[in-house]
């Protein structure tokens, strides 16, 4: 099976430093794969290097032929001079059947939104919009650039169990960064650690313990996955036992049906 | 009937009106109300160097306006601000441009019919321009519509949906450019800008889509072009900034509107 995606020596600059610095990674079909860094790591440059609207100075970047990608920004102002509703967001830069808005509305848990202006929605909704114009793409490939800023722990930990959904539903490999380290990475099929280079990838737990990702973040963000552990714990009782690295899909089903 | 002058006029401000009307939302929506400004300033160089070189005035206003553009575009993102940036071309351009005329000897010309446009003395050629432009810029605009409202959002969403933002831009570049270029006669290089903005502004409030905007914003700029026109022959005042005194008005009352309306809401509160 060919990678969708696949990034060798990669780098590139931003604002006259070079931010990656040689970045090798793949992504396959279908698998959740986060990205995880220290502010000035290069997380949102090589997402933006993925959607080519960034070049490279050296490296190379192959994609699947035709590969659809999904893109859902970090933020996205909208000028209050612009008014827009959500069905009209929907539909750019494709326009897009009333049926299939609403489908894609229903999916992401925000039907009947279509009327709304975008700037009234609130930050949980705002992000579910975003989510459901990438999906109108049929996207092979779902791009979250710190998707869930702006929304509560709760909130995001909702959103990240709706892309572990999503994915199941429609098969779609997801890629994404995230601050929200304990969260992020119980959601994901693999963790690539990224400082200018990818330092240490590797199953979400393995990655965790790697001393690589310790001398990034230091060990204080262990206590944050065993929170996070103890939460997910505390939601569906004794019996289940977590081994994050392994077939998410029916971990998933097992854990969180409650949204 | 193209022989009355205030036919003429009338064909003339709705041509104009109609053009910039979807322009100046895209204008508005950018945050580039100093782009129309720079650019429009740009032209006065242009009527100089059209009298200099014997060229028409569309031909050479449109070069000046373009090159312009252009070079905002691309100085942009240099280091300077955006708008430190377009007030310094802004009024550097109409300067020259108007020591520029200054050197163009021989030749009497009218600065003032430049600078607020004298929509009277617009002629059947002059008509075919403008309605030519105008319906070159329209047909732009659709064409380039849902790609240019995706980058107007995000450029990096464009991107993502395979829409390069820079071309984008450089297409918005080029009917503003038209637009000025076409405008010139009409409501002259210092009312340009306003024929883009006012209308646009005043329609906010009473859309909900992009595109609802930019037909009420069409709508205004229609209607203040005739009012204008009207109204100048009732008060003896100079029509182009009697038209834009109106579209003024129009603005005015629209947001008059929208705080009684909020008001009602109980949203009133809401500053805008």
């Amino acid at each position: 099976m060919t990678a969708l995606i696949e990034l060798r020596g990669a780098r590139a600059k931003l604002g006259g430093r070079e931010v990656l610095t040689g970045v090798d990674m793949r992504l396959e079909r279908g698998e959740i794969v986060t990205i995880v860094g220290p502010n000035g790591s290069g997380k949102s440059t090589l997402m933006r290097v993925i959607i080519g609207a960034v070049p490279l100075q050296g490296g190379s970047l192959t994609k699947a032929p035709g590969l659809r990608i999904g893109y859902v920004p970090q933020k996205l102002q909208i000028d209050p001079t612009l008014p827009l509703s959500v069905r009209r967001f929907l539909s750019l830069p494709a326009r897009v059947s009333d049926g299939a808005a609403a489908e894609a509305l229903d999916h992401v848990g925000g039907a009947g939104l279509e009327g709304r202006q975008m700037a009234d929605l609130s930050g949980g909704q705002f992000q579910r919009v975003l989510l459901a114009r990438a999906l109108l793409r049929r996207p092979d490939l779902l791009i979250l650039d710190e998707a869930t800023q702006g929304l509560d722990q709760p909130g995001s930990a909702r959103f990240y169990r709706l892309i572990e959904q999503l994915r199941q539903e429609l098969g779609c490999a997801v890629l994404m960064v995230s601050h929200e380290l304990h969260v992020v990475m119980a959601a994901s099929d693999r963790v690539l650690c990224l400082n200018g280079h990818v330092c240490c990838e590797g199953a979400p737990e393995h990655v965790a313990s790697a001393p690589e990702y310790r001398a990034l973040f230091g060990s204080g963000t262990q206590g944050a996955l065993a929170l996070y552990r103890h939460q997910h714990d505390h939601d569906h009782g004794a019996g289940c036992d977590h081994d994050h690295d392994h077939d998410p899909a029916h971990h998933h089903q097992e854990g969180h049906t409650d949204a | 009937m193209l022989d009355d002058f205030l036919v003429r006029a009338a064909l003339a401000g709705l041509g104009v009106g109609l053009a910039a009307a979807p322009l100046g939302c895209l204008v508005v929506w950018r945050r580039m109300a100093y782009f129309g400004d720079a650019t429009a300033h740009a032209a006065i160089l242009g009527v100089a160097l059209s009298l200099a070189f014997d060229m028409s005035i569309f031909t050479g206003v449109l070069v000046v306006a373009l090159s312009m553009a252009l070079l905002v575009s691309t100085l942009s993102g240099r280091g300077y601000a955006m708008d430190t940036l377009l007030g310094v071309m802004a009024h550097s351009a109409i300067a020259f441009g108007l020591v520029a005329v200054s050197f163009v000897s021989g030749v009497r010309i009218d600065l003032m019919a430049y600078l607020f446009g004298d929509i009277l003395a617009v002629g059947k050629s002059d008509l075919l321009v403008i309605w030519g432009g105008a319906a070159l810029v329209l047909g732009l605009l659709c064409w380039r519509w849902q790609a240019l409202l995706t980058a107007t959002l995000n450029p990096d969403l464009a991107r993502a949906s395979g829409i390069d933002p820079e071309r984008e831009r450089l297409v918005l570049t080029l009917a503003l450019a038209l637009v000025v270029a076409v405008a010139i006669k009409v409501v002259g290089t210092l009312l340009i800008a306003a024929m883009l903005l006012i209308p646009a502004a005043a329609a906010r409030p009473f859309a909900r889509t992009p595109e609802a905007m930019a037909l009420v914003a069409a709508v205004f700029g229609a209607v203040s072009a005739l009012g204008g026109l009207q109204a100048s022959l009732w008060f003896d005042t100079p029509t182009g900034p009697s038209v834009v005194c109106l579209a003024a008005v129009i603005f005015l009352g629209a947001s008059l509107v929208d705080v009684l309306r909020r008001a009602a809401q109980g949203g009133g509160s809401q500053a805008k």
